[in-house]
């Protein structure tokens, strides 16, 4: 088998000529397969898709691809990672590094899909995204004074480099998070506490608990939980302030799932303000 | 003259190291693996399943002081599932994508590596994981994802034997760490996501000619068919993915299996779908049938029998015990496969009855629907493939536990060869508390848990106990930890970084115990200073 190349049947210069054309056709045909999505517009393998979608993508997207706590709304025009097919693919096939989304086939969750279930997905996807993109239904610049003024969201939460550190970053939130699922965080903020540090071989993220501890000197500190195990606890308190302690160290550790974030009750914030406020977010999230 | 000795005693425990004198583990030392305790020859440790290591260097007084000797870095991502075996010196192991290595269990340092070329279209449900390597004398066994059975040569590293099992674009592959028992390498396949016919297989450990093959499944004209609806037996599932034990005195294999698939959908295969969920005994000659015991009839939540099956002897009574992904415990008379107890060891939702033989009954209401039901334990089980211990100085069994319910929903699903086959969606159940798990101490005579261990969030860990009067295991934040075996306190822990997906063992060198656990892409091994 080696002996042929040791030989040199062809020329040195028309071989890599040879091989340069063979490279750029293989590149093409791959470019191809990625980008055209070979049963786009097929019933049939939109209902496999769904198939697929449920085993693979339902327990973060939703059923229905509405979304949910952990996932955004697919039906939405817009997707943030890209909206061409081919985006779509390398989306679900790579992940978004950085984002809970994980390559095809490397979480607990489902099985891998083959590049044709991949586009069975996608093709269920396009079946059930609404036909006009949506438009945010607020004002979206009345939305940005208030989330940086008198809703004070900016005293916790930053958006785009801007705003405090206390609780999550929203700069993605507007397209990474079903609209339902952002108007209940802020209206029920305790009801379910956002996901904070997910480590690459961790089955769940820590969550934004609250936390008091009393040191052995007896200081009282509370603010969120960043990272816990059963040995150590880091935490940042209301001032921003990063504490990290070994448990065993501590007079006592006091945990509680009441966010630390105030509950925005229609008298504080309005429907009206909040659907601004909503409607920024989205404007930012879907850059 | 003590001196002299002491040289002597040297200069034999070096030669049992050098080349010329390569240890090999024939299947005497593999089943007399107890008068060995340095060496860990089979994946439980022995054949009965106890992960128990009876060196006892490392112990309650000293543990604190435990530090890490050597890191095994193997460039792997994916789940690390091995539990490295040590032979006389030398550590075998295995990584995702099919890797293996021998390393000089004194330095970590590789002697050889070894890894698989896979077809891209394989099907690794869950990862393209491995959990170990079995031995026999010269040869060094392993089943890949692409369900091939290879045997490499213990030296070299080089490919001895290599024998295709079954079509892997079916959806089956090998995951698990073979048995070694006689001459036979004994494998249960996976594949309970994709509709497969589960299988075990024996094949001769010198040439690789399957000797046996028993269906999980059974076909037309077998025991058990009738529990099948329509054609449905040929899609049934029931894998067996994860190690058996042996008794050697009934000459029989004790073989858990999986679920029946699709995973989620009972519709289209009424009956209680045997062999799924079940413990099979079967001889291990002739892989014939002796007795069988199914943990979940008609199973529609996922809940694969597939853990560790520990046997234990009390005077005259030879018992079986396994921690059951259905969150119940069991204890079966081993002889006869009856039934003695079945006691939840976690939170249990799907049945609140027994039936005359004492068997938990399922209640109708944990039946998965279109909208979703919330049933416990969720789809991960109580406790999952992690391997559980039995120390028999303490008579406790330890078990890492997962307090976790979901939402089960159903879905019709055409069957599609190779294709995922689940007949079912999973989402998160609407709890607003983390899950959690915890490392449980149950009594096999009562089946009651005597401590617990909790973790912030649950371990897929597995646990080792020593007679050093000490239980490790790891956990999802990455501690790996020493507990008193007693009372449940933690003594020692080492962060290694990465949730633990393996399960903990011991063996010694030049007269030092060592601990070994897989974590990340790492092999961390702790001894003391």
């Amino acid at each position: 088998m080696n002996s042929r190349a040791k030989k040199g049947a062809f020329p040195v210069t028309i071989s890599i000529r040879a091989a340069l054309l063979i490279c750029v056709l293989a590149v093409a045909i791959a470019v191809l397969a990625q980008d055209k999505n070979p049963f786009a517009g097929n019933a049939e393998a939109a209902k496999l898709g769904e198939f697929q979608f449920r085993i693979n993508c339902a327990f973060c997207h939703g059923l229905g691809a509405r979304g949910g706590g952990r996932g955004p709304d697919l039906t939405r025009a817009q997707k943030r990672h890209g909206n061409s097919d081919g985006e779509l693919f390398t989306t679900i096939n790579q992940g978004v590094p950085g984002t809970a989304m994980p390559p095809n086939g490397t979480t607990g969750q489902g099985v891998g899909m083959t590049e044709e279930e991949v586009w069975q997905v996608i093709t269920y996807i396009r079946s059930v995204q609404l036909k006009a993109p949506a438009q945010p239904a607020g004002d979206a610049v009345h939305g940005k004074k208030l989330f940086y003024g008198d809703a004070n969201c900016s005293g916790c939460h930053m958006v785009e480099g801007k705003g405090g550190r206390l609780g999550p970053d929203l700069t993605a939130v507007g397209m990474a998070r079903a609209r339902d699922a952002i108007v209940d965080s802020v209206r029920n903020p305790s009801r379910r506490l956002a996901p904070g540090l997910l480590e690459a071989t961790k089955e769940f993220p820590q969550e934004y608990e609250t936390v008091t501890v009393v040191t052995v000197q007896g200081q009282e500190i509370k603010g969120v939980t960043m990272n816990e195990d059963n040995f150590s606890l880091q935490m940042m308190d209301a001032s921003e302030q990063i504490h990290l302690f070994e448990k065993d160290k501590l007079r006592s550790i006091k945990k509680s799932r009441t966010s630390m974030m105030p509950i925005y009750s229609a008298t504080l914030l309005s429907d009206k303000d909040l659907q601004d406020i909503v409607a920024f977010l989205q404007s930012v999230g879907g850059k | 003259m003590k001196r002299v000795v002491q040289a002597w005693l040297v200069v034999l425990a070096a030669s049992f190291f050098v080349p010329g004198a390569w240890g090999q583990a024939t299947s005497t030392r593999l089943l007399n693996s107890g008068k060995e305790p340095q060496n860990w020859l089979t994946y439980s440790g022995d054949y009965a399943g106890h992960r128990f290591s009876a060196l006892d260097q490392i112990n309650k007084g000293n543990v604190r002081s435990l530090v890490a000797k050597w890191v095994y870095q193997t460039g792997a991502t994916g789940k690390f599932e091995t539990t490295p075996l040590v032979v006389d010196g030398i550590l075998y192991g295995t990584a995702p994508d099919n890797r293996a290595f021998a390393l000089d269990a004194r330095t970590g340092r590789p002697i050889w590596l070894y890894q698989r070329q896979l077809p891209a279209d394989i099907r690794p449900c869950c990862g393209r994981v491995n959990r170990g390597v079995a031995v026999l004398e010269n040869k060094v066994f392993m089943g890949t994802l692409d369900a091939h059975v290879i045997a490499l040569d213990a030296k070299t590293g080089s490919l001895l034997w290599d024998v295709a099992s079954v079509d892997y674009k079916l959806g089956y592959s090998f995951t698990l760490a073979p048995l070694v028992v006689k001459n036979l390498v004994v494998l249960g396949v996976s594949g309970g996501e994709y509709g497969v016919r589960g299988f075990i297989d024996a094949y001769d450990a010198e040439t690789g000619e399957r000797k046996w093959r028993f269906y999980t499944v059974p076909g037309p004209g077998e025991p058990g068919h009738e529990t099948w609806e329509g054609d449905s037996w040929k899609v049934g599932g029931a894998p067996a993915w994860i190690t058996g034990t042996y008794d050697a005195s009934k000459n029989e294999l004790l073989w858990p299996t999986g679920n029946p698939a699709p995973s989620n959908r009972g519709e289209g295969r009424a009956g209680d779908n045997l062999f799924s969920n079940s413990l099979l005994a079967l001889d291990v000659d002739t892989g014939k049938l002796n007795w069988s015991f199914q943990f979940t009839r008609h199973d529609e939540h996922d809940w694969d029998s597939t853990q560790v099956p520990v046997m234990i002897d009390k005077g005259e009574t030879h018992l079986i015990a396994q921690a059951n992904r259905n969150g119940y415990f069991y204890v079966l008379d081993r002889t006869t496969g009856k039934l003695i107890l079945a006691n939840p060891f976690g939170k249990v939702t799907w049945s609140n009855s027994k039936d005359a033989e004492g068997r938990p009954v399922a209640v109708k209401e944990s039946t998965p629907t279109l909208e979703g039901r919330r049933v416990c334990p969720g789809a991960a089980g109580v406790t999952n493939w992690e391997s559980p211990t039995f120390d028999s100085q303490t008579g406790l069994f330890y078990v890492n536990a997962r307090e976790q319910c979901d939402m089960f929903s159903t879905a019709p699903q055409p069957y599609e060869a190779g294709h995922a086959y689940y007949g079912s969606a999973y989402f998160p159940a609407d709890d607003t508390e983390p899950f959690w798990g915890a490392l449980r101490a149950i009594d096999p005579a009562s089946g009651k848990v005597k401590w617990e261990f909790k973790y912030p969030s649950p371990s897929w860990s597995g646990v080792l106990s020593t007679a050093g009067g000490l239980v490790f295991t790891g956990d999802s934040e990455g501690n790996f930890v020493a507990l008193d075996a007693a009372s449940g306190k933690a003594l020692w822990h080492f962060q290694t970084g990465s949730a633990v997906y393996a399960a903990p063992m011991a063996f010694a060198i030049d007269g030092k115990e060592y601990v070994a656990i897989a974590a990340g892409s790492s092999l961390y091994t702790f001894g003391l200073p």
